[in-house]
């Protein structure tokens, strides 16, 4: 079975689709935690709220594209105010309280969906425009996945281009690598903390309502995923785009084959690569930091 | 009025109120079902239709009050340890019912029994409970599951399915209903060509797995999912074309009342065996639905019978014991006499096992008005389970 090119196909898509889903949600999360030192275990709370708040505009709008916009943008909005309120006093503070902290916010976060939306699970349709099959090499597999799939790449790519080019992508560079020297030189960091905390959680946000039609949205689909988040933040080095993006790529392909060659083992493969890579690389893939 | 008279007058007083204080002394019912976790969905909609029966067949029998006093098992073995215990000890409670999960059920099972204390067990479906960890003291109104799975076997031989491929996570509930599934479909000729347990609560995509079934071509899939990842599993089974080509059957929770409309269309061709589906065309389910809708707006699931019946026996029972709750012994005997038509059929308990014997309900998915609803094709009345172990 896996020498049948044709199943190869299909399951290699998957992993892409797992991957693009995984680089969604672990962007925000390693940029916080190389910019800031932050690690935001609720970063995966945010992404279940993206998938809820698709939901309820869905319900609202009956459109799954203005759901697509605008459950991001709130999430951005509870993000931020998240952020001011709470998680801004918590950047001096040592990791321990910090950890503690965003782990009582997935609590918070589980109990407030449980009582707004219920704890039966929902599920939202994907948009009839990408609801069929497409032909890949041969294979017939859902448009939607291939959406997905290349979602993940048009935000790896923006986000490259953004931090490649513009003048915050390279305040935001050498914050990674020194803050220290970006505030001597008169630049306010906090403010670009703010923004980048921000978009990590728009982009949250965006996984969560992607990822609703093809998962369900249940109080609790956040836990999965954060761990595979954490784990892809760790390989490819916190605070790198690139390691992001090769961690999600590595984490959903070994995932996804784990699963089909192994399935005793499924998650074992995981936590195996991961150990490793560490092994091998400990600062991870793509280390950034060089002057600590 | 002199004095001692007055002092006569006072005992007396005071012994007819504390008879009356003593008759009327409540009947207290733990209710041990979730609020918060991971089956807290399950657990509120029992808790509504158990308050519903309460309502409905009574909330006093022979002058004593009906008292239910709510837990929380948060889902976890643990707490539902901790929280049952403390109904026990402290609240002092004449019967326990509940417990969605059955690692909360397999947790509290020891207790249970040294305590001496009926509990009826609404959900938890772990065949050893009534196997070969039964107790005289746990009862189960819910199913067993292999009670479910067994007998579709020989049903899908006998429609014709050759080559079954079978998939659910790989916990104790799934093996047991793969393994009752196939014992019945191999006797009756056909062959499992493939059988996949993806790995409980980590599965974030069937697709791989979906994948897998596609190569190996069976004519049905038999699976046993429930819950999110029941809908997530239907809506990709649509998604990757496998809809139409290969045929759908599951342990009968795949489209649960709770969830079948968020399925929608992608759920419409499948097969379930369960023990109750909504449309059953019967006076006392048309009560029970018609009730449940009014007072919350949408259909009863088979979770809700359960819990409804579940009030119906503890009642029943009481008055069978004229209310006496000191004996429990005659308590649990009233009990496993108890029998009536309940929603999902005539409803007594296997005095051999303590599980319900029950009509189980074959149906298919069919598109109905603007939505989808289970039509039943098939009854298999009274399915008893084997004692597979129990000695009572």
């Amino acid at each position: 079975m896996l020498l049948d090119p044709q199943f190869l196909i299909v399951q290699t898509l998957n992993g892409l689709q797992l991957s693009a889903l995984l680089f969604l949600l672990s962007i925000g999360l390693s940029v916080v935690f190389g910019l800031m030192n932050f690690i935001n275990l609720a970063h995966g709370t945010l992404y279940m709220i993206g998938a809820y708040l698709a939901l309820s505009a869905v319900r609202a709008f009956d459109s799954f594209w203005l759901a697509l916009l605008l459950a991001p943008l709130g999430v951005a909005l509870l993000g931020g105010l998240l952020y001011l309120v709470l998680l801004r006093h918590l950047q001096r503070a040592d990791p321990m309280r910090q950890v503690l902290v965003t782990f009582g916010l997935i609590f918070v976060g589980f109990e407030a969906t449980d009582i707004i939306w219920g704890s039966l699970p929902h599920a939202i349709e994907v948009p009839a425009l990408l609801a069929g099959r497409s032909s890949v090499l041969g294979q017939v597999y859902p448009t939607y996945r291939l959406f997905i799939i290349a979602l993940g790449a048009a935000v790896f790519l923006l986000l490259y281009l953004g931090l490649e080019r513009t003048r915050l992508g390279a305040i935001v560079r050498a914050g990674v690598d020194n803050r220290t020297m970006v505030a001597a030189l008169g630049i306010d960091i906090g403010r670009v903390f703010f923004l980048v905390f921000c978009l990590g959680c728009l982009l949250a946000g965006l996984a969560g309502v992607v990822a609703a039609p093809v998962f369900s949205i249940y109080p609790g689909m956040d836990m999965s995923v954060l761990i595979l988040a954490l784990i892809v933040v760790v390989l490819g080095g916190p605070g790198s785009l690139k390691g992001v993006a090769l961690g999600s790529l590595i984490i959903g392909i070994a995932d996804t084959y784990g699963q089909v060659v192994v399935p005793e083992l499924a998650r074992v493969t995981i936590y195996a690569l991961m150990a490793l890579i560490l092994l091998l690389k400990p600062a991870g893939l793509v280390p950034v930091r060089s002057g600590h | 009025m002199d004095s001692t008279t007055r002092i006569c007058t006072a005992t007396v007083a005071i012994i007819v109120c504390c008879a009356a204080a003593l008759a009327a002394e409540p009947i207290r019912i733990g209710v041990l079902l979730p609020s918060s976790g991971v089956y807290a969905g399950l657990g509120n909609d029992q808790t509504l239709a158990l308050e519903l029966g309460f309502d409905q067949f009574g909330r006093e029998v022979a002058g004593r009050p009906i008292e239910l006093i709510h837990a929380d098992t948060e889902s976890k073995p643990g707490t539902g340890l901790a929280q049952i215990k403390k109904l026990v000890l402290r609240d002092r409670v004449d019967v326990v019912v509940g417990i969605i999960s059955s690692a909360v059920a397999g947790a509290v099972r020891d207790f249970v029994h040294n305590a001496q204390v009926p509990l009826i067990v609404s959900n938890a479906g772990n065949d050893d409970l009534t196997g070969p960890q039964c107790s005289p003291w746990i009862l189960r109104s819910s199913f067993s599951n292999a009670q479910i799975s067994r007998e579709m076997g020989p049903w899908m031989a006998a429609q014709g399915f050759e080559n079954v491929f079978l998939m659910a996570f790989d916990y104790a509930a799934g093996h047991q209903a793969m393994e009752a599934f196939r014992g019945g479909f191999v006797a009756a000729g056909g062959t499992v060509i493939g059988e996949e347990y993806p790995p409980l609560g980590e599965t974030e995509d069937f697709g791989p797995y979906l994948a897998k079934v596609k190569a190996a071509d069976p004519d049905a899939v038999y699976v046993f999912f429930a819950g999110g990842p029941a809908i997530k599993f239907v809506k990709e089974w649509a998604a990757f074309g496998l809809k139409g080509e290969i045929q759908l059957a599951g342990a009968g929770w795949l489209n649960s009342a709770l969830y079948i409309d968020a399925q929608g269309m992608d759920a419409e061709g499948a097969l379930g065996i369960l023990n109750y589906v909504p449309s059953i065309d019967t006076p006392e389910n048309h009560t029970f639905q018609e009730q449940f809708r009014a007072a919350h707006g949408r259909a009863a699931s088979e979770f809700g019978v359960a819990a409804y019946d579940s009030a119906r026996l503890i009642v029943d029972a009481l008055k069978a014991t004229g209310g006496n709750t000191t004996d429990k012994e005659a308590l649990v005997a009233a009990m496993q006499a108890t029998r009536f038509d309940g929603p999902r059929g005539p409803f007594r308990i296997d005095p051999r096992t303590n599980n319900v014997i029950q009509n189980l309900y074959i149906f298919e998915v069919q598109a109905q008005g603007d939505g989808v609803a289970a039509v039943v094709q098939d009854v298999i009345a009274n399915v008893q389970d084997p004692p597979n172990g129990c000695t009572l």
